[in-house]
């Protein structure tokens, strides 16, 4: 094992650490804070809109109602005014809301089924399969993620599943190596030991003695994955190479906004760009504040004895 | 430390060697036909199967991946089928682009993030430092593709502060128009590294100032700046360091972004235009340009680090 090499990924981690590290301000106290349920609620709302998005008093998002006004601010006809083609932005956002939320979290459960149920095997079990897991996570790991996927989806095709599955694929080494690291310091401690002098199987230590001491874990890394995934998505998306269009998603959209941006098409919108904006500066700081309240209110290391 | 690098060496080989078969087999067994692509309306069975001959594609999938990789070996990319430039010509004439926007951009990022980082570990937990702390937090929820067009939309076209899309100006060309278009991409790419190095320089010099010999050199009466600037940072930058190559393989995405919205001709750009024309040899070739460069930059910086702290090697 090469424990002590400061390889990409453990770096990656460690900064991922570092950085959600600090913001629990007070440690002693195990609050979560109004702060962590605004953040819950806003994530909550947005799931719900595009869950019941074609339930909602919705104008169509992906067709223009020739009579109102190109683009509007916003006003009452147009909760948040209309774009380039007419259409309705307040709409195309809550649909736009459904492709970062099928990727995020799709792809986050797609990396954590291959990368984390592997990882907890792997780390329990030691051996050459952990060795060969291992090395396998750090070389995929070392290529750059968001080239593999531009690559694989410029041949495959944009559609929103293939994009959630790639996605979740190149996730799932990071994943891998998170879940892996936080397998191994439990799975020497005593509790497993004694697990094991009771004759308990494999599968209940793994089950009942390792999964509930690494699920914060999960939970908090899995969390910050979403947003990790989300802005992937996005970036593609505004590199045109996600879901195309008239299928609304906040990365094409801001795309859309950003070519109107210097009225080179005779035309301007500068809502077109702070509405997506805004949206997904919200989602993406939800996620991180609650994955980072929650990796603190169950961090036991942290607890002053 | 002989052991290490040797182990490190064959890491390097086998990520390497993983990284050409991936940039390979992306292309050859996805969906898709290259002959069909380039003959266009003119793909008859007949048509195909010549085309498929002269590109060898006919051959075994193994012997295609070897022939490929002798050609690489050559510094042969193939050629692109729109433009028919070679398409070592395509990166050689855009990635001085995105070196610059990176070398900028990193500029930025340790002129702001080292003052930060020092004047906010002096007095943890006090206004400044908790300012910081969550401006730096809310950064992260602002990846290039949000920062960018609001940026460009506030100083390009609110202000005219900087030039807006399209209107980039090569170094060779105009020195000064080709730094003031460089401005605006580098501060977007500077934001993201910024949280990164701020916050870890912030953690570690606040524990470092909890030493003992930094204990020691206030009680030998040192001033303040000197304790900070010759006795602190220096081994509170090593995390950052360590970092910096993770840092800056995760620019990719942000200079993609910001070269496709201000148009500016970079591997990223040249890429997606690829994408969007079929040019598989160009998109190959590129995903393997950047892909190994990736590996490189954080081989050295692996290396470099080692030089630094040679306690690592030693375990």
């Amino acid at each position: 094992m090469s424990s002590a090499t400061i390889n990409t990924s453990e770096a990656f981690a460690d900064i991922q650490e570092e950085i959600t590290a600090d913001a629990a301000a007070d440690p002693t106290k195990k609050k979560l804070g109004v702060f962590f349920w605004i953040c819950v609620g806003w994530i909550v709302l947005v799931a719900l809109m595009a869950t019941f998005a074609s339930l909602l008093p919705l104008p169509n998002p992906d067709l223009g109602n020739y009579n109102s006004v190109q683009n509007a601010g916003p006003g009452w006809g147009h909760l948040l005014g209309t774009d380039d083609l007419y259409r309705d932005i307040f709409s195309r956002l809550v649909y736009g809301a459904r492709v970062s939320l099928v990727v995020g979290f799709g792809g986050a459960l797609i990396g954590l089924i291959l990368g984390g149920i592997p990882a907890m095997y792997s780390a329990y079990r030691r051996g050459r399969i952990d060795t060969a897991l291992n090395t396998t996570s750090y070389v995929v790991l070392a290529f750059p993620a968001l080239v593999a996927v531009i690559a694989i989806v410029s041949f495959w095709g944009h559609n929103l599943w293939k994009i959630t599955l790639i996605i979740g694929v190149f996730g799932a080494p990071l994943i891998f190596r998170v879940v892996r690291a936080s397998t191994l310091s439990y799975a020497t401690r005593d509790f497993v030991l004694a697990a094991k002098a009771l004759g308990a199987s494999d599968r209940r230590i793994l089950t009942r003695e390792l999964l509930p001491n690494i699920m914060p874990t999960i939970v908090s890394f899995g969390l910050i994955a979403v947003a990790t995934i989300i802005v992937l998505e996005g970036t593609l998306a505004f590199l045109g190479l996600s879901v195309q269009p008239p299928t609304p998603s906040w990365g094409n959209m801001l795309n859309e906004g950003a070519s109107l941006l210097t009225g080179a098409k005779g035309q301007t919108n500068p809502w077109l760009v702070i509405f997506p904006a805004s949206a997904m500066f919200l989602l993406l700081i939800s996620l991180n504040v609650v994955a980072d309240k929650l990796r603190a209110y169950f961090d036991v290391t942290e607890i002053k004895l | 430390m002989a052991r290490y690098i040797t182990k490190r060496l064959v890491l390097l080989i086998i990520i390497i060697l993983f990284v050409s078969v991936a940039s390979f087999f992306l292309v050859h067994l996805l969906p898709g036909n290259p002959a069909t692509t380039i003959l266009g309306p003119n793909s008859t069975p007949q048509n195909v199967a010549t085309v498929n001959a002269q590109l060898g594609l006919n051959k075994p999938l193994y012997e295609q991946y070897f022939i490929w990789l002798g050609h690489v070996f050559q510094g042969n990319l193939g050629q692109s089928y729109t433009t028919h430039q070679t398409t070592v010509t395509i990166i050689q004439q855009s990635f001085p682009i995105d070196l610059e926007l990176i070398i900028f951009s990193q500029i930025i990022a340790f002129a702001i993030a080292f003052p930060m980082a020092m004047h906010a570990s002096r007095r943890p937990n006090r206004l400044f430092d908790q300012l910081s702390n969550t401006t730096t937090f809310a950064m992260l929820a602002l990846p290039a593709f949000v920062i960018a067009p609001v940026l460009v939309l506030i100083f390009a076209v609110h202000w005219h502060v900087f030039p807006g899309p399209a209107s980039y100006v090569p170094l060779t060309q105009n020195f000064w128009s080709n730094i003031h278009t460089m401005i605006l991409p580098s501060i977007v790419l500077a934001l993201g590294s910024i949280v990164v190095y701020f916050r870890l320089l912030r953690n570690d010099l606040i524990s470092t100032l909890q030493e003992d010999f930094i204990t020691m050199a206030r009680s030998k009466g040192l001033s303040d700046r000197r304790i900070m600037w010759r006795h602190a940072l220096r081994p509170s930058s090593i995390s950052l360091l360590a970092s910096a190559g993770v840092v800056i393989s995760g620019l990719i995405a942000g200079t993609f972004v910001v070269e496709l919205l201000l148009a500016m001709p970079g591997l990223g750009y040249q890429l997606i235009s690829s994408v969007n024309q079929d040019d598989y040899t160009v998109v190959q070739g590129i995903t393997l340009f950047v892909a190994v460069a990736i590996v490189l930059i954080n081989f050295i910086f692996d290396f470099l680090f080692t030089i630094v702290d040679p306690r690592i090697a030693r375990e």
